[in-house]
């Protein structure tokens, strides 16, 4: 029989989070690329929570944004409510969280890719990679799909989220199905085990959904959003997104709950040891969470709505893998839940994925030139941290086929760069999260300066357009003016600056002082020195918050800053592919090990890995030396 | 972990045992700032241009008004140097407690304790040693490195280790708690946490400052030569400390065998620190309570590096004097011909020769009347200087790190409280909170790995 055969660039298997932004950033580049799903319908689906952003999260679209990616844009077309968390603390750990309308967030995003120049999205479930072996490497040659037919490509991105030989778990009602109950890739497991590729089991777990006619509100707290939203995107129109929101819903468990789950453990999946994958303790079942913080009488619930046109609610904090009788049980004795009708049962989900340590900082496989891989996958969890890896994924194995080299974000850059970093160098033994607590350099990482730290990446890469760039350029410029300005600008201690300050609750002036000194004044800002300051430009809003966040924090943020430098000299300092550790003198057991397993690309990355001592990085440094001379001579 | 490469390092650079000279090395951008910091000429200025490369400069280093040494600073510009950095070499005189004071007073000008093997590495990097010599150069500072370690946790007692753990407990506890409420802001609440951090940063401040006091006056440090007194019971050993330390501390009768067990004290004479420790008087004994203490001092005595034997100038040599000058045949040793006050039965003559050819100085004390402490310190003085005696420089450098460490955790807790009177927000305690988390982590060789993520995780319940 006559199998078709077809040639393109790249092949993006699983059209998730992660899928979008790889096949996106690939097509836009001008590279012939393919999204193979195994469903249509589930193209940028959310099948847990209904919202984007959240601490940390929201930093990480901001970058994906800046870099040129779609996850921002699209939820600021699709969001039904908006809300900037933290703002009580300080900028750098402002973020911003939406809720989706889950159907029209999936809908919008299926439109973009398939009016995508350069992009084709096909239903299909691969198989099988293929891939040829040359002086000992291998390399990706094409896929093959359940039909038969066959892809000839140059890079293949692996970003097949939870759905490999995925199985879900309500109590003992066990069904091999992917998220939603949709068709589960049962082949692809095998052939990268052929490949060489080692495989783990992760599991991850999502509550009920409840019809919202079931449900008393009147008897929970309503959550509203923001009075004034702000966007994701960098790109979108701040009036746009100033539209009608809709409310959450915030309830509590209470002792009577407790007492249901408890009485039921035996039943749940993951304490009678029937579930094998590893769990995230960052969203914990309710079980769970019962079990360890036995002394906590309540926990928050939250309601949310999963779309416009839909009565189903979100019912978060109760993530569940109890049997549907004990869950329904559970759920009503919750206030305003005494008579809730479940849409959807709680399950626990368990899937294939990888240790990312077998990757570059490139998202490209050490082991197989060609291959690479983003989201859930390479063990992370969260929509956004998908995204993230997706478009690093996308530009990497595109600049690969363009014969350029690869873009890298390093920690000190952006979120993204720790999420990558964490996971290629670190051992994971859960989904991986994103975290504030993460990232060493927040304070330079903060989700208002994402476009200044990133877009010149996204324009070098080909997704961000010259005109975008320039003002970009032209941002930086203003700020770095004005900062100027404002430290020149003297302000004397005449009686009226003094009756000013007095009347804003500020201490007189001992000496003149510059307005840049003044605006470390806690109690006095930007905005509320105008009158002492009649030469100030007009300047747009995102600069004057650039201008206020570098002068009020400059001490904390030059420390950051010199830490960074350091940081980055060890990360610099590359450790060529070919090293042999065994031929370094005086390395300690376990660090030679550990570096000859995991092959780190530079000082810095050996550096992190657990099991390498300062003194192993020291005498690594020597050898390195001691190369770079032998081979000079 | 701390990878620094370009910042100003300092060492002591010679072997301390039987030097009479000692040298101090400072290395990196800044060793001409630091050096000029803490020199004085001769005329009582200190030098503002840089000197002139390979030259020798004679002067004082003095802090705080204070002056530590005599010395000679040798001035090297880079890359003509050992290191092929600016480098500083101050020539002391000899003894540890001198080197240290002056190593001390150079870190608090701005350089940075070199980790083990740091010179060598940093010359090795710059070209300073040729391919040849780098293999050595890796050894080295692998079994620096490894030593340094063991050294480290080795001298730290068990009551010191506990509480820099427990301080530590407390911190990453609290960062574990900002970190948690700026992830799921919603489930968790910093109401009131500025308040509630102010007092525990107090207490935490407390509790390092008693660290940082008991590193000063020798509990934490045990760099004091370790000096052992024996006597035969009775001979007055207790009654001489207690005159050396000031203080009533051990306790003194008429009753021979009073001092069961062994007591330590650390003591400054002119600079010189002495890890003294008191014994059981040295007899035969069926006592069994008394004989442990015997026994023990036995142990001491042969381990220590200088020993004090108090002998009784009112009773003749005994058979228990003779087991004492058996047990210190081969040691430094200074005698302390006691209770001169009472009728003499045993004279310095008679003692010198019990010691045989030995050069060993015997000086006539009364515990009672508090006569001969100028002229024993006088002893002291010239066997130290001379470099006959002194301790370990491992023990030193090790607990000038441990103090460093705590001093950097010190200060960053100190700027926590300046963000908290500020009324910064709670992520930039945080930051402050980490680095000192990680200063302590040093001292009981613990990274900070995933310490927080753990913490977060265990201690709080995070949402959806």
């Amino acid at each position: 029989m006559a199998q078709i055969r077809e040639k393109t660039d790249v092949c993006v298997i699983g059209a998730g989070h992660a899928g979008c932004e790889a096949a996106l950033a690939c097509a836009r580049m001008g590279l012939e690329t393919v999204i193979f799903t195994v469903s249509v319908d589930s193209i940028a689906l959310m099948p847990c929570n209904p919202n984007i952003g959240g601490s940390s999260k929201g930093h990480l679209v901001r970058e994906v944004d800046a870099l040129g990616g779609e996850m921002g844009k699209n939820i600021d077309k699709t969001f039904i409510q908006s809300k900037m968390l933290n703002v009580s603390k300080g900028p750098a750990v402002h973020s911003l969280r939406a809720q989706a309308d889950k159907a029209e967030y999936s809908r919008s995003m299926r439109q973009v890719l398939e009016n995508q120049e350069h992009l084709t999205i096909k239903q299909a479930e691969v198989c099988e990679l293929l891939w040829e072996e040359q002086d000992g490497r291998k390399k990706i040659t094409g896929v093959r799909i359940f039909t038969g037919a066959i892809y000839e490509v140059r890079a293949v991105i692996l970003c097949t989220g939870t759905y490999l030989k995925a199985r879900c778990l309500c109590g003992d009602a066990i069904t091999h199905t992917g998220p939603n109950g949709l068709q589960a890739a049962n082949y692809l497991t095998e052939s990268l085990e052929k490949l060489g590729i080692s495989m783990r089991r992760f599991k991850t777990g999502t509550p009920a959904r409840m019809d919202k006619r079931s449900i008393d509100f009147g008897r929970m707290e309503e959550q509203f959003g923001d009075e004034r939203v702000v966007p994701f995107s960098f790109s979108t129109d701040p009036e746009s997104v100033q539209i009608r929101q809709d409310s959450c819903w915030l309830t509590y468990t209470n002792e009577k709950t407790h007492e249901i789950i408890r009485a039921n453990l035996d039943r749940s999946p993951i304490y009678a040891g029937i579930i094998e994958g590893t769990g995230p303790r960052y969203c914990p079942s309710i079980e769970d969470k019962v079990v360890k913080f036995a002394d906590k009488e309540r926990h928050q619930v939250f309601l949310e709505p999963e779309g416009r046109f839909t009565n189903e609610m979100y019912v978060g904090g109760m993530s569940s893998s109890l049997p549907e009788d004990v869950q329904l049980a559970m759920y009503r004795t919750v206030p305003g839940l005494e008579h809730c009708k479940i849409v959807r049962n709680a399950y626990a989900i368990e899937y294939d994925c990888i240790d990312a340590r077998q990757l570059y900082p490139s998202l490209e496989f050490k082991d197989v030139e060609g291959l690479f891989s983003a989201g859930q996958f390479n063990g992370s969890s969260g929509y956004e941290e998908a995204a993230a890896q997706g478009i690093l994924a996308g530009i990497n194995a595109g600049l690969k086929c363009l014969g350029r080299d690869p873009l890298l974000i390093d920690r000190s850059e952006g979120y993204l760069g720790v999420l990558v970093d964490d996971l290629v160098t670190k051992e994971n033994r859960e989904p991986y999260r994103m975290m504030t607590s993460r990232a060493e350099y927040r304070l330079l990482l903060r989700q208002d300066n994402a476009d200044l730290r990133l877009r010149r990446k996204g324009y070098e890469a080909g997704l961000i357009s010259r005109e975008q760039m320039d003002w970009v350029e032209e941002k930086e410029q203003l700020i770095q003016s004005e900062i100027a300005r404002l430290k020149r600008t003297v302000i004397g201690a005449s009686a009226a600056h003094q009756a000013f300050l007095e009347e804003k609750g500020s201490a007189p002036l001992k000496t003149a002082a510059s307005l840049a000194e003044l605006m470390c004044r806690p109690e006095l800002s930007y905005r509320m020195l105008a009158p002492l300051d009649p030469e100030r430009p007009k300047l747009p809003e995102q600069v004057v918050e650039q201008v206020e966040i570098e002068l009020r924090y400059a001490g904390y943020i030059e420390r950051q800053k010199r830490q960074v430098d350091q940081y980055r000299k060890m990360e610099k300092h590359r450790i060529p592919e070919q090293i042999d550790y065994d031929l370094v003198p005086s390395l300690r057991l376990e660090a030679r090990q550990k570096l000859k397993e995991f092959r780190p690309v530079s000082v810095g990355q050996a550096s992190r890995i657990s099991g390498v001592s300062p003194a192993d990085i020291s005498v690594l440094l020597v050898y390195l030396e001691h190369e770079r001379r032998t081979n000079v001579l | 972990m701390r990878l620094r490469e370009t910042d100003t390092i300092a060492a002591i650079a010679t072997a301390l045992s039987d030097a009479g000279i000692g040298i101090i090395r400072i290395s990196g951008p800044e060793a001409f700032r630091v050096v000029s910091r803490i020199f004085v000429r001769q005329d009582g200025t200190s030098p503002t241009a840089e000197w002139k490369s390979h030259t020798i400069h004679y002067g004082f280093i003095e802090e705080d008004g204070e002056l530590l040494d005599e010395v000679l600073v040798s001035w090297m510009k880079g890359p003509k140097s050992y290191t092929a950095e600016d480098t500083a070499e101050i020539n002391c005189h000899g003894g540890v407690v001198l080197l240290k004071r002056v190593l001390e007073a150079v870190l608090r000008a701005g350089a940075r304790l070199a980790e083990p093997g740091e010179f060598t590495k940093r010359a090795f990097l710059n070209g300073r040693i040729d391919l040849s010599g780098a293999e050595a150069v890796m050894d080295l500072i692998q079994a620096k490195n490894s030593f340094s370690l063991k050294a480290s946790v080795r001298q730290l007692r068990g009551s010191v280790s506990r509480e820099i753990k427990s301080v530590r407990a407390a911190i990453l506890y609290e960062i574990a708690f900002i970190e948690s409420a700026l992830d799921d802001p919603e489930h968790i609440s910093t109401e009131g946490y500025p308040e509630k951090l102010s007092a525990l940063t107090e207490e935490l401040l407390m509790r390092l400052q008693k660290l940082l006091d008991s590193a000063e006056d020798g509990r934490l440090r045990r760099e004091g030569i370790s000096t052992v007194i024996v006597g035969k019971p009775n001979a007055g050993k207790s009654s001489l400390l207690n005159l050396l330390v000031g203080e009533e501390r051990a306790i003194v009768t008429d009753v021979a065998g009073t001092t069961r067990d062994t007591l330590e004290e650390f003591i400054q004479l002119k600079g010189i620190g002495l890890k003294l420790m008191d014994t059981a008087g040295i007899r035969s004994t069926e006592d069994v309570v008394e004989k442990i203490g015997v026994e023990r001092a036995q142990r001491y005595a042969r381990e220590a590096d200088l020993i004090l034997y108090v002998a009784d100038a009112s009773r003749p040599l005994e058979e228990d004097d003779f087991q004492i000058l058996e047990l210190i045949r081969d040691k430094k040793v200074i005698v302390l011909l006691n209770k001169t006050d009472l009728p003499a039965r045993l004279t310095a003559q008679e003692l010198q020769e019990a010691l045989g050819s030995r050069e060993v100085p015997v000086i006539a004390t009364s515990a009672k009347e508090s006569t001969g402490i100028e002229e024993f310190v006088q002893a002291l003085e010239r066997m130290f200087f001379s470099g006959s005696i002194g301790s370990d420089q491992e023990v030193v450098i090790t607990s000038l790190r441990h103090r460093e460490a705590i001093q950097e955790a010190f200060d960053s807790l100190c700027q926590v409280r300046k963000s908290l009177e500020l009324g910064m927000p709670e992520d930039f305690y945080s930051i402050d909170l980490m680095s000192a988390y990680a200063s302590l982590g040093r001292i009981i060789g613990e990274e900070v790995g995933d310490d927080l993520v753990e913490e977060i995780f265990s201690k709080f319940c995070m949402g959806k």
